[in-house]
């Protein structure tokens, strides 16, 4: 976070310097749109191990970043990749063979701990919840919360609300706060500040990325400042959040950019097939990420067809009669 | 009676019929969203489908399969964030409104539903997605619609997880916990139609489809429940299969094969 004039870096110096083994990271998008799939990639080139991921709903750099063993702590809300994999397949091995720690939340229950971090308060109040047993049953134990001091003392807290029955309820759920060391987000456009636009929904982004102490950029354009300070008004994220920028074009794929390009049905498929299968998914590693040195050389593996297919219409912001299944 | 139509297409008839005009419509993918659509196009003009992600009232010219589908964000009247769609569900103004639809791996006799996992928490025989927007949108708006397929190991005394609270153990127990009147309202299977007793908080039988008797559905449900109130459902009709055939799923991405 500075506000230092050009943050542009190439991606694999910006997961090295703000990406540390043990951080607790987030990344944007929701399911199989707008994931930082670049960023994800290289992270996993990288070979950073230990992290502790926050979500609310991931799917694609999610499953990516658990299944070649990156994670060691996820708090999150929903793991699920669309028709391809409406359970990620290696997020479910995970836990299914105690191989990382997990917390379950709500989907709001994540935005707004992403909104409390960002608000600089320790907790905002919900309704949500109250009966579940999100409330009792906790998967990160009190002696392990108690002994890590980046990571608060409860799951959490039903309280009363101190205004009576002020608004309609005697008890509200708090959530905690987070404040993720880096957040790595995929926009469609950015300056070499920082400044973002985002097309379409924003899922929690902006939540995410103002709570952090650091945020990654990786952008479709690199636009001039002229670009965004034209129309202020379109723009969600302002530079003074931001450390690096990074231009990667198609850094969301395979996931969808809107008015950029579609999810890409197939390659999700195939990763959904690889994954379930140890052989075939160390071979899908050694093809697409390990066998490739950037996110360029990895959209030649993937090959130009792919690209054409998913290119979105201008009209409508995705591919029109796309196969999707 | 010959039957014309696949369980699917009854599912999907039966839930639109259940969304009025001028509701907000939460929608999820596959047959809920199918069901969002022929309700809009067959019984509830004015009804508005909305996802949890932030986009209102898309125009969907194609079939989403996620709630983060770009072919959610066209047209629509705003696209949003989290944090708005949800708030636009916990604040009464507009959440008294919303009708959900949902689907679960397990319901239990009070309409609470587990999307988390089969097994012990910790060390599931079969984990799933988790909760996603369910418990949100369970815990704040006064109907839900639950999509299942009547089997005895989905439809069971105690869930192996409670994601999203429904009448919690009945008898008042949701309001006592601090939650606001609502959770599942209504459970449509491929077999019939439940809903739940105003007092106990109780799930019965309210409709059975051409084809089934309440035997049948009570051997396909892992708890005793209340068939007394049954009657068989009216099926649907030439008009409502022909507009979800033609008009909503032409393709039958999410219909599947023709019965």
């Amino acid at each position: 976070m500075n506000n230092q004039l050009d943050k542009t870096m190439p991606l694999r110096e910006a997961i090295r310097r703000y990406v540390k083994n043990g951080a607790h990271i987030s990344i944007g998008g929701f399911t199989l749109n707008r994931n930082p799939m670049a960023a994800v990639y290289e992270i996993i080139r990288q070979k950073i191990t230990d992290l502790h991921l926050y979500a609310h709903s991931n799917g694609t750099g999610l499953d990516e970043l658990i299944g070649a063993g990156c994670i060691a702590k996820l708090e999150i809300a929903y793991g699920g990749n669309g028709k391809a994999a409406p359970t990620c397949i290696r997020f479910a091995r995970a836990i299914q063979n105690n191989e990382i720690l997990f917390e379950d939340y709500s989907n709001y229950m994540m935005s707004l701990r992403f909104m409390a971090g960002a608000m600089g308060v320790p907790f905002l109040p919900t309704l949500s919840g109250m009966g579940s047993d999100m409330l009792t049953t906790w998967g990160f134990s009190e002696s392990m919360r108690l002994s890590d001091p980046k990571i608060v003392n409860k799951k959490l807290a039903v309280v009363d609300n101190p205004f009576g029955n002020w608004g309609g309820a005697k008890k509200v759920v708090a959530v905690p706060a987070i404040n993720p060391d880096v957040t790595i987000i995929h926009v469609q456009q950015a300056d070499i500040m920082g400044t973002c636009r985002i097309k379409g929904l924003t899922f929690a982004d902006v939540e995410q990325a103002k709570a952090s102490r650091h945020v990654i950029v990786t952008c479709e354009n690199l636009v001039e400042k002229a670009v965004l300070r034209e129309n202020p008004d379109m723009n969600q994220i302002p530079f003074i959040h931001v450390s690096a920028v990074c231009h990667v074009p198609f850094g969301g794929y395979p996931t969808a950019v809107y008015g950029h390009y579609d999810y890409d049905a197939q390659y999700l498929k195939q990763f959904a097939a690889a994954a379930r299968d140890e052989n075939a998914f160390t071979a899908y590693q050694d093809r697409f990420i390990f066998g490739v040195d950037n996110h360029e050389q990895f959209l030649k593996q993937v090959g130009k067809d792919r690209l054409e297919a998913v290119a979105a219409d201008p009209r409508t912001g995705y591919s029109v009669n796309m196969k999707r299944d | 009676m010959k039957i014309s139509y696949t369980p699917k297409e009854i599912m999907t008839i039966m839930a639109a019929r259940e969304i009025k005009n001028g509701d907000i419509v939460f929608s999820g993918t596959g047959i809920s969203m199918l069901a969002a659509m022929a309700a809009k196009k067959i019984n509830a003009p004015d009804s508005v489908i909305f996802f949890e992600t932030g986009a209102m009232d898309s125009l969907l010219e194609e079939i989403p399969f996620a709630v983060a589908d770009p072919r959610i964000m066209y047209w629509a009247a705003a696209n949003s964030s989290l944090t708005d769609a949800f708030a636009t569900m916990q604040n009464r103004i507009t959440g008294d409104r919303v009708i959900a639809i949902l689907g679960a791996a397990q319901i239990d006799p009070y309409g609470n539903l587990n999307t988390t996992c089969i097994g012990d928490y910790y060390s599931p025989d079969v984990r799933f997605s988790g909760s996603g927007g369910g418990c949100d949108v369970a815990s704040f708006v006064p109907r839900c619609i639950a999509f299942m397929q009547h089997e005895k190991r989905k439809f069971v005394k105690k869930l192996d997880y409670l994601t999203s609270p429904g009448q919690l153990t009945g008898n008042g127990s949701r309001e006592a916990a601090g939650l606001r009147p609502g959770g599942v309202s209504v459970v449509v299977t491929n077999l019939g139609m439940m809903r739940f007793d105003a007092h106990t908080g109780k799930m019965y039988l309210d409709r059975y489809y051409p084809g089934t008797t309440p035997d049948m559905i009570l051997e396909h449900t892992g708890f005793a429940m209340d068939v007394s109130r049954a009657v068989q459902a009216a099926p649907p009709t030439d008009t409502e299969l022909k507009i979800l055939r033609e008009n909503c799923d032409p393709q039958r991405l999410i219909l599947g094969p023709v019965a």
